[in-house]
């Protein structure tokens, strides 16, 4: 078990500490779409946080959205 | 449960020591801090009976080129008198105050962020803590992080003595939340952007409303009231999926699907659509429909059949089975004042959702119990009153400034 998980970690840290040398296949040249503001999944982090406090009170399912915080509001 | 939490917390000191490690070795370029921005936001919502507005305020500056520090405060000025309320209690009014801080460190390719988020209203204290660490992996086509949150929480009840609210003295409760959550963000064409998200939340405590109550037949025509019953823990798991497709004539086109399941079981779908379109120099529209549905807790049901029928009750529509359908349309207006040079962008910004539940084994009690007390001129039968709907209305609008 103990092996398994060295061995887990020291590929993970072997695939983090070679990033530099993947040939990336979108350029740093060609991401100019992808750096549009429009492109940002949350173009509002304060607007996105009101949202997902009004669905977490209102619904059964938590988690994942990308959200935070704390606090009932559920009444 | 104990040991569930045990492993997460080792699992998550390891993947942080593995991440930091790694953005020690790693020689490359930095990584880039989210820009300098103020925001202020006045929401209302709307809708069953409840009305929530106020504002909330965000705050990030940079300090050097390795530091940014967040601040929000936010505020819910509420007033309600929902379909519970109705049935069992009087109209209240409350207001819970949010302040947040939090701090993300770049060293790297690697974000670390901590967090503090205190929330804190007449009867529920919050006390939220927070760490992640991303970090940005080959040749910035991948990004990873991973994050753990734990949050004590107090709950009171508030009752009326001579007129005047307070907490009940004989009542005081906890409640523990901790939360697990790795994602995932990759590039996969220069126009396709997906991330993934898993987290797992589990829960500890007191985690019913002291107010609530479910109702049981007495006999066929009558009811009656008695307070729910929860189980103590509940662990939940949450799968979310994202994609952002960059459109060929300048726009964006986002989905989103998210699935869900808890030990009480309940499971939910989530599925979301956003369209972004800039028209001219300065205007951003965008609209948006959100699609979600789920089951019922195991222990939930409209009318139980006798009182004290199980070892666990719930009536809380939260935990029946339901379908809500959002639509947002939002419009966005950006500027810069010359006279201002600090100023790099200004930007107003309104959106409006419409909100829409139909539940599917939630009744409107309302008819047969009556308002706050006063029973209705023909009540109807228990478990025969049509079933509940709720239509909310929420607006924000907010003006944001980028340094």
């Amino acid at each position: 078990m103990r092996t398994r998980g060295l061995i887990v970690l020291s590929t993970l840290a072997f695939l983090m500490a070679g990033c530099s040398s993947i040939e990336p296949w979108v350029k740093p040249y060609d991401r100019e779409n992808l750096a549009d503001p429009i492109m940002a999944f949350t173009r509002a982090p304060i607007s996105q946080d009101f949202l997902d406090h009004v669905f977490e009170s209102r619904e059964g399912s938590r988690g994942a959205s990308g959200g935070g915080g704390g606090g009932c509001g559920c009444n | 449960m104990k040991a569930l939490h045990t492993s997460l917390v080792r699992y998550v000191i390891t993947c942080l020591a593995v991440i930091g490690a790694a953005g020690l070795a790693v020689d490359a370029t930095a990584g880039v801090l989210p820009e300098d921005r103020a925001d202020v936001l006045y929401f209302r919502y709307d809708g069953g009976g409840v009305t929530i507005n106020g504002p909330s305020m965000l705050v990030r500056k940079s300090i050097g080129e390795h530091v940014s520090v967040a601040a929000n405060y936010y505020i819910d000025m509420v007033s309600s008198a929902s379909i519970d309320v109705e049935t069992s209690a009087s109209p209240y009014d409350d207001e819970r105050t949010q302040s947040s801080l939090s701090v993300d460190f770049l060293h790297g390719k690697s974000t670390y962020s901590v967090g503090y988020v205190n929330s804190d209203e007449s009867d529920y204290k919050a006390k939220t803590m927070f760490a992640n660490v991303s970090h940005d992996m080959f040749g910035d086509l991948t990004t990873i992080g991973f994050g753990y949150k734990v949050g004590n929480n107090d709950v009171f009840r508030n009752v009326k003595i001579d007129g005047v609210k307070v907490n009940d003295p004989t009542f005081a409760e906890t409640m523990e939340s901790k939360s697990f959550n790795v994602s995932i963000s990759q590039i996969i064409t220069k126009n396709l952007i997906l991330s993934g998200q898993y987290e797992v939340i589990t829960d500890e405590g007191f985690l019913r409303s002291p107010y609530r109550s479910v109702r049981f037949f007495t006999d066929p025509l009558n009811q009656g009231l008695e307070a729910e019953k929860y189980p103590n823990t509940r662990s939940s798991n949450a799968g979310s999926i994202r994609a952002k497709y960059f459109l060929p004539y300048r726009a964006a086109l986002d989905g989103m699907y998210r699935f869900y399941t808890d030990t009480w079981g309940v499971i939910g779908h989530t599925g979301e659509l956003g369209y972004v379109h800039p028209l001219k120099a300065n205007w951003i529209f965008e609209g948006r429909v959100r699609y979600y549905t789920q089951t019922k807790a195991d222990f939930y049901a409209d009318i139980f059949p006798r009182a004290n029928f199980a070892n666990f009750e719930a009536r809380d529509k939260e935990l029946g089975t339901y379908t809500a359908v959002t639509a947002g349309l939002g419009a966005t207006y950006e500027f810069k004042i010359d006279r201002f040079p600090w100023l790099a962008k200004g930007s107003l910004n309104l959106r409006y959702d419409y909100m829409t539940v139909a539940y599917d084994d939630f009744r409107d009690a309302t008819f047969s119990v009556g308002k706050f007390g006063v029973p209705p001129d023909d009540p109807l039968a228990p478990g025969t009153e049509p079933l509940y709907k709720l239509n909310a209305n929420i607006l924000q609008f907010y003006i944001s400034a980028f340094f």
